[in-house]
């Protein structure tokens, strides 16, 4: 029986690679298997995998540890190649170039890496540049009970920080363009990952949410845009609105109806950040995270967080829960530190379920959707009296970059849930610091056998640690192959990639973990201009 | 760099350069080479101008052959020959390469003296060292084995190392071989001279000639096809190295020659302060994966690493194996075992790392014979880092192979029909590759199934058995349980499991072994090749009873035991024909014989199209019900009477078996146990498993492997065809006088010899042996291939052993020669030596 269970890891194993080989991710595969860590349904009340704690040693024993048949010697482990293919295959980095050059670009490159879980994965990333203003943006998106929701914030969110920043005159323009039915200015270029989903052009549908929110904008006859505080704010809650909007409104299109049901009935957390010269703006609502690395004069690195989490452990969330709802419901607003005894996060993108009042919810839903084949249902947690309870409101934290601050880590809490923010901020450093050594040249080589070997022993050596090109490639691999000690072990690393799709969602979650580096001259330079 | 090495290799040969007076012979100046017209028409064509192919063409000219023609896409002896480090080394693990290497060093030694070509032949001897005990065990039988073929070798200690190599460190050794013989050579060198001498002998050789392909008309080679024009010819070599996969591929009917390369690195220094003496013996470390010899006052050291790099697996055909990258961070593993082993080496300075290809084999054996496919075709290639020691031995075999239709020796081991086309997807080679070149320098031990490449042929039990905890070995591709561990058992791991003693499967086959002599056992035996000869009329009788050695005019439903046997009365295949109906029969041979036996019934069955010979390997699943239950269990499911009345010994009956109709029942077990061989049609396999099972269980059924199957064969004295027996044993010589039908006065291939021999006594005689003083604990277990002495004279060879559970002995079989008297005699043996350990 073991060795059935051995072929099947094996097998597993294989066409994971072959999956790689494919360079996309299955996303045709069909949504019905949601994995529901995140959202709990009720009658799910005590599931034995939410028990397991995701690096629970035991398990993870059982399932790379076999007394099976003999090959499996031969078969079952990746080799570190492989390990590195798999690893690898969600990379992305970019050098950035001068956009603008009216501003002096503070962002040197970044890189950002993906490794899913669920499948297919549900978490979503994006970079892009504003055109009309200048600054760019990065986001991190969590998605829960599907990957809809986060796949529509990572395409819109953006758009709607963008044309909020707008100057009236700009936005006068775009409306023009709209009017007469000329070609719009351009609002964003994306930098994207290939095997990220491919990001549809604005629907029609949600062009005109679009429109209908910078004509308000137009009619506040504000000179120069909105603040970025401002703008982060409205963004989010005006799309949050717009996604429950949109499903609540008579839709003709039988798929734009679907999806949009979708979108406003799974969720998303979301964390980005807008740089724009030594302003740096963070918006958080749910529990990806955003940290600073900072190395201060003494050269002593130090960690600098930009966001709180949103979720039960946060106290300051817990009391504005408290402060938002009736003192009677003081003990029933949070069970098992999850919302309502359901959701983790507690602020989030779509997740109607919790923003709307029962009769809302079921008159939506008795409209004929095909609920069944969408695989949404209405529920209703218990103890639900006060909607909503759950808000997209943003945690904006501003900070003014300073010569010290030497990058930006942005990530889902699927890192977080792995590693602390000093470990991520001490593999940073150390992966900059690998990255910037060389193995030692053979160029020039030794002619005597004794020194060759020594040198052949260094690049050993240097060749075991210096694999990552990328940071968050180097992060996620210490996520999921650190042992409780912190300390790399190749079989774990190797067992962890190697687990069944069913399985892998127990050991570990979606992780996307962006690394931005800023430029310490450009701010210095910024600063003695000043 | 690499220009410097070749001119120092030049520098070296002060003879005459080969190719100036070869292109004489042929009559053109080197400017003029590449006008030079090909023959229209030769005997033989040869291609590839390494060492096998010089061999070939040297050996077949000097056997009188000359209309011969050899071909070389690039320049002579540029390939895998050029680069090979010279190391000319007759210990080897098979008896027949052993004599092949010994060839080829007294070939080489004399080489120089025949044709006036330096080859840099040097006598140094080599040392092959022991880390383990377990080393040395298989030191001990490499000499053995050695000794009796009249290698001199000896075991020494790690004190007398010392004395015979300067600075090698030796405190981590238990012992060491020593073989005073051996030699290191220059492989280029050798080839020139034995091209020289071929040519002398009237050989044309042609360089810078590709073979296009080979032509073929109706399964006989009738000529190439060659960049340069065609030659007409009745036999072709394909000495292509490792482009010789390529090359057969390359027909339009493939011939398939499974073998692929790796990258093979090794390193040249320049000089010792004091040079180091040129007849420093060659020191072979394999528990450090390395080889060391002197190499120009300074030393020559490559070894067979764990994580080879097979290349040019998608055939990137290259004239000259040139350019490779070095790879130092690879090499780095067999660097600093180097050192380790000769630490004042450490301020010796590099010269360079050479980066040579070598071609490996499925199966660690080289491959040469005719291909089954296409007559005329023949093949030495797949030579797995021995293509020097091997070259003079293999050439000459083969030339005998070509001219007399068998070569000398027994070659059944490296005969290229042991393979079929299944072993020639490129992913199986290359991943199989993988695995054979660490071999090379691994601890061989008994019973070892290679690991990769696996799960290719299985029977539709596979799963079902592999759930009920079977352990599987590999047969020509196909999956063979050994045994069955019991849910409760662990057994050691892949590696630990090594030994040269008593395994820990012991007791399990034990217990396999007394449920089939006590109730009864299920064998899964689907692997072995079953053929059907039908025909109109009596055409198919006609030609069994010529090209078999038995009377199979028997009545209808009646086994016969038989040999094929060839010319000289030597046992082709041994198999079990069945007689089905007046005008078919059904015939069961070892696994390995799917492509010899087909190819030798193809080449001797006449063109009749009333005479059809079918392969139905895969069209039954063959159960082997062994034990005196089996009888009521089948009984039982068929309803039928299957006592010896009715159902007598070797017999074959199509009946039903639970609710399936049709299936082949032979009272036969291939053990001398009762029972019965079912042969299933594949659709029914897992219902009659079933039902065997369901209702043998109250009979005590279970699973059983060829563990048991072995014990019990061996213990009744039943000799196997591959093991024992091969083409160079007749019936007479192991006690089967009874299976031929010498008195009928029928003709049958072999009769003549056989009459012969009858007539003069047999000079060998297949004997089993029944080891009294050994403690199957803490001896050494027999393999075979131990030599056996009588009265302290070694008489023979020990071709296979087992454990006998009931006679609690070990039971060897082997053949004892007389080598004092002309004629053999039956002879007793009393005792017989497991490699002197006794």
């Amino acid at each position: 029986m073991s060795s059935t269970m051995s072929y099947w890891i094996s097998t597993s194993a294989r066409s994971c690679i072959a999956t790689l080989q494919g360079g996309r991710r299955l996303y045709s595969r069909c949504v019905s298997k949601r994995n529901l860590s995140i959202w709990r349904r009720l009658s799910w009340a005590s599931s034995p995998l939410q028990n397991s704690s995701p690096c629970g040693t035991f398990t993870l024993q059982k399932v790379y540890r076999h007394t099976s048949t003999e090959e499996e010697d031969f078969h079952l482990q990746l080799s570190p190649e492989q390990v590195n293919e798999v690893l690898r295959a969600g990379e992305s980095a970019h050098k950035i170039l001068d956009l603008d050059s009216r501003v002096p670009n503070s962002v040197l490159r970044f890189e950002s890496n993906q490794l899913a879980a669920n499948s297919p994965v549900e978490d979503r990333r994006g970079v892009a540049a504003c055109l009309q203003t200048s600054g760019l943006m990065f986001g991190v998106f969590d998605g829960h009970g599907g990957h809809a929701c986060a796949q529509a914030v990572s395409e819109r969110l953006f758009y709607y920080v963008a044309v909020s920043l707008m100057s009236h005159q700009t936005l006068e323009q775009m409306e023009g363009a709209m009017e007469n039915m000329k070609p719009m200015l351009p609002i964003l270029q994306w930098l994207k990952h290939p095997g990220d989903s491919v990001y549809k052009d604005i629907t029609s549908v949600h062009l005109e949410h679009l429109r209908v929110y910078w004509q308000e904008l137009l009619d506040l006859h504000m000179e120069m845009g909105l603040s970025i505080e401002e703008a982060l704010m409205y963004s989010f809650q005006r799309l949050d609105s717009d996604i429950s909007l949109e499903v609540q409104a008579p839709l003709e299109d039988e798929a734009t109806k679907n999806l949009s049901l979708q979108v406003a009935f799974s969720g998303a957390t979301a964390c980005m950040a807008h740089v724009n010269g030594v302003h740096l703006h963070v918006a958080n609502a749910g529990d990806c995270r955003a940290i600073l690395g900072v190395q201060g004069d003494n050269g002593m690195w130090s960690c600098l967080p930009l966001t709180h989490d949103h979720n039960a452990w946060n106290e300051a969330e817990l009391s504005r829960l408290k402060r938002e709802h009736p003192e009677t419901e003081d003990r029933t607003i949070v069970i098992d530190d999850r919302l309502l005894g359901v959701l983790m996060p507690c602020r989030a993108f779509g997740d109607v379920q919790l923003k709307w009042s029962k009769e809302l919810q079921r008159s939506v839903l008795e409209r004929g959707f095909d609920t069944e084949a969408l695989n949404i249902y209405q529920f209703t947690p218990s103890h639900y009296y006060t909607p909503p309870y759950l808000t997209a409101k943003p945690e904006i934290t501003y900070h003014r970059l300073r010569p010290q601050d030497k990058f930006l880590v942005l990530a889902s809490d699927g890192l977080w849930d792995m590693l602390g923010n000093e470990d991520v901020v001490r593999l940073v450093v150390g992966y900059l610091s690998e990255a910037g050594r060389h193995k030692p040249d053979l160029a020039q080589r030794p002619t005597k056998l004794g020194l060759m070997q020594s040198l052949l022993l260094q690049r050993k050596a240097s060749g075991l640690y210096a694999a990552d090109q990328n940071a968050a490639t180097h992060l996620i691999r210490h996520a999921i192959g650190s042992n409780e000690y912190g300390e790399m072990e190749p079989e774990r690393l190797a067992a962890m990639l190697t687990l069944p799709e069913d399985l892998a969602r127990m050991y570990r979650d979606d992780i996307t973990v962006t690394v931005v580096y800023f430029n310490s001259e450009i701010i210095d330079a910024y600063y003695r201009g000043d | 760099m690499f220009h410097q090495f070749l001119s120092i290799i030049r520098r070296q040969r002060s003879s005459p350069r080969w190719q100036n007076w070869s292109l004489a012979r042929s009559s053109a100046s080197a400017a003029k080479a590449h006008s030079v017209t090909l023959p229209a028409q030769a005997q033989v064509v040869i291609c590839g101008g390494g060492i096998m192919g010089t061999s070939v063409a040297y050996h077949l000219s000097k056997m009188g052959w000359k209309d011969i023609v050899l071909l070389e896409q690039g320049r002579l002896a540029a390939g895998s020959t050029r680069f090979c480090a010279g190391i000319l080394s007759t210990a080897r693990h098979l008896t027949i390469e052993q004599k092949m290497a010994d060839y080829s060093n007294k070939l080489y030694q004399q080489l120089e003296q025949e044709t006036g070509i330096q080859t840099g032949y040097v006598r140094t001897g080599s040392v092959f060292l022991a880390q383990t005990q377990d080393r040395l065990i298989s030191l001990k039988r490499v000499n053995s084995r050695l000794n009796v073929i009249g290698i001199p070798s000896e075991i020494i200690s790690p004190k007398k190392v010392a004395e015979l190599h300067p600075f090698l460190n030796m405190h981590d050794l238990v012992g060491a071989m020593h073989v005073p013989e051996d030699a290191v050579v220059s492989s280029a060198d050798v080839a020139l001279a034995l091209a020289s001498a071929a040519s002398q002998n009237g050989v044309q050789i042609y360089d810078r000639t590709s073979v296009l392909h080979v032509m073929v008309k109706k399964g006989q080679v009738t000529g190439v096809e060659t960049d340069k024009g065609q030659i007409e010819c009745q036999y072709f070599v394909n000495c292509a190295g490792q482009w010789a996969y390529e090359l057969g591929l390359s027909n339009e009917e493939p011939v398939s020659i499974p073998l692929h390369a790796c990258e093979h690195f090794y390193l040249l220094t320049r000089p010792l302060e004091t040079p180091l003496q040129n007849n420093t013996p060659t020191i072979v470390d394999p528990d450090g994966r390395i080889y060391i010899r002197n190499w120009q006052g300074g030393i020559l050291s490559g070894g067979f690493e764990k994580n080879p790099k097979p290349i040019f697996t998608e055939g990137k055909n290259q004239l000259e194996i040139q350019n490779l990258q070095e790879d130092w961070d690879h090499f780095e593993p067999l660097l600093s075992s180097l050192l380790r082993r000769m630490p004042e080496l450490e301020t010796l300075e590099i010269m360079k790392l050479v980066n040579c290809p070598e071609t490996f084999t499925p199966d660690m054996r080289c491959i040469m014979g005719e291909s089954p496919v296409v007559r005329g075709y023949f093949v030495l290639a797949g030579m797995n880092s021995a293509g020097l020691s091997f070259g003079g031995g293999a050439g000459k075999y083969l030339a005998e192979w070509i001219i007399h239709g068998y070569p000398s020796e027994n070659v059944w081991e490296l005969d290229l029909k042991r393979f079929g086309a299944l072993q020639s997807s490129r992913t199986f080679l290359r991943h199989r590759v993988m695995e054979v070149m660490p071999l090379i320098y691994d601890l061989k031990v008994p019973r070892w199934d290679f690991q990769t490449g696996r799960q290719l042929r299985t029977s539709p039990l596979y799963d079902r058995l592999d759930a009920q905890g079977a352990r599987w070995m590999e047969k020509h591709g196909f999956e063979r349980p050994k045994y069955f561990v019991p849910p409760d058992k662990d057994l050691l791991s892949l590696e630990q499991s090594k030994t040269f003693y008593k395994p820990d499967w012991f007791d399990i086959v034990e217990s396999e072994v007394k449920c089939c002599k006590e109730a009864v056992c299920v064998i899964d035996m689907s692997s072995f090749t079953k053929f059907e000869i039908t025909s109109t009329g009596g055409q198919a009788l006609e030609v069994l009873q010529f090209l078999f050695s038995n009377d199979l005019d028997v009545p209808v439903g009646h086994i016969v035991h038989t040999g094929m046997l060839n010319e000289a009365g030597g046992y082709e295949n041994d198999c079990s024909i069945a007689r089905l109906s007046k005008r078919s029969f059904f015939m069961i041979s070892p696994t390995d014989q799917q492509v010899h036996c087909w190819a030798w019934l193809r080449n001797h069955m006449p063109e009749d199209s009333n005479l059809v010979l079918e392969d139905v390997t895969w069209k039954y699943t063959a159960l082997n019900l062994i034990g005196p239950r089996a009888v009521d269990v089948l009984s039982e499911l068929s309803y039928a009477p299957m006592t010896p009345d009715h159902f007598p010994t070797l017999f074959c009956k199509e009946m039903s078996v639970g609710y399936a109709n049709g299936i082949r029942v032979m009272s036969m077990t291939h053990t001398g146990e009762p029972g019965f061989m079912l042969y299933i049609p594949i659709e029914y396999a897992l219902h009659v498993y079933n039902e065997v099972m369901n209702v043998g269980q109250k009979y005590g059924i279970r699973n059983a492997g060829y563990y048991a199957l072995r014990s019990l064969r061996i213990e009744k004295f039943f000799a196997f065809w591959g093991q024992d027996l091969n083409t160079l044993t007749t019936p007479l010589e192991c006690g089967r006088e009874s299976r031929v039908k010498l008195e009928k006065g029928l003709d049958f291939m072999g009769r003549d010899a056989l009459l012969l021999q009858k007539q003069n006594g047999v000079y060998k005689r297949f004997t089993m042996f029944i080891l009294e003083d050994h403690d199957t604990d803490l001896d050494l277990w027999p393999w075979w291939g131990e030599p056996i002495y009588r009265n302290g004279q070694y008489v023979g060879q020990t071709t296979s052993s087992a454990y006998s559970y009931s006679l609690e002995r070990h039971v060897c079989l082997g053949f004892v020669h007389n080598f004092s008297e002309d004629t053999g005699e039956e002879q007793v043996s009393q005792q017989i030596f497991i490699n002197g350990e006794i």
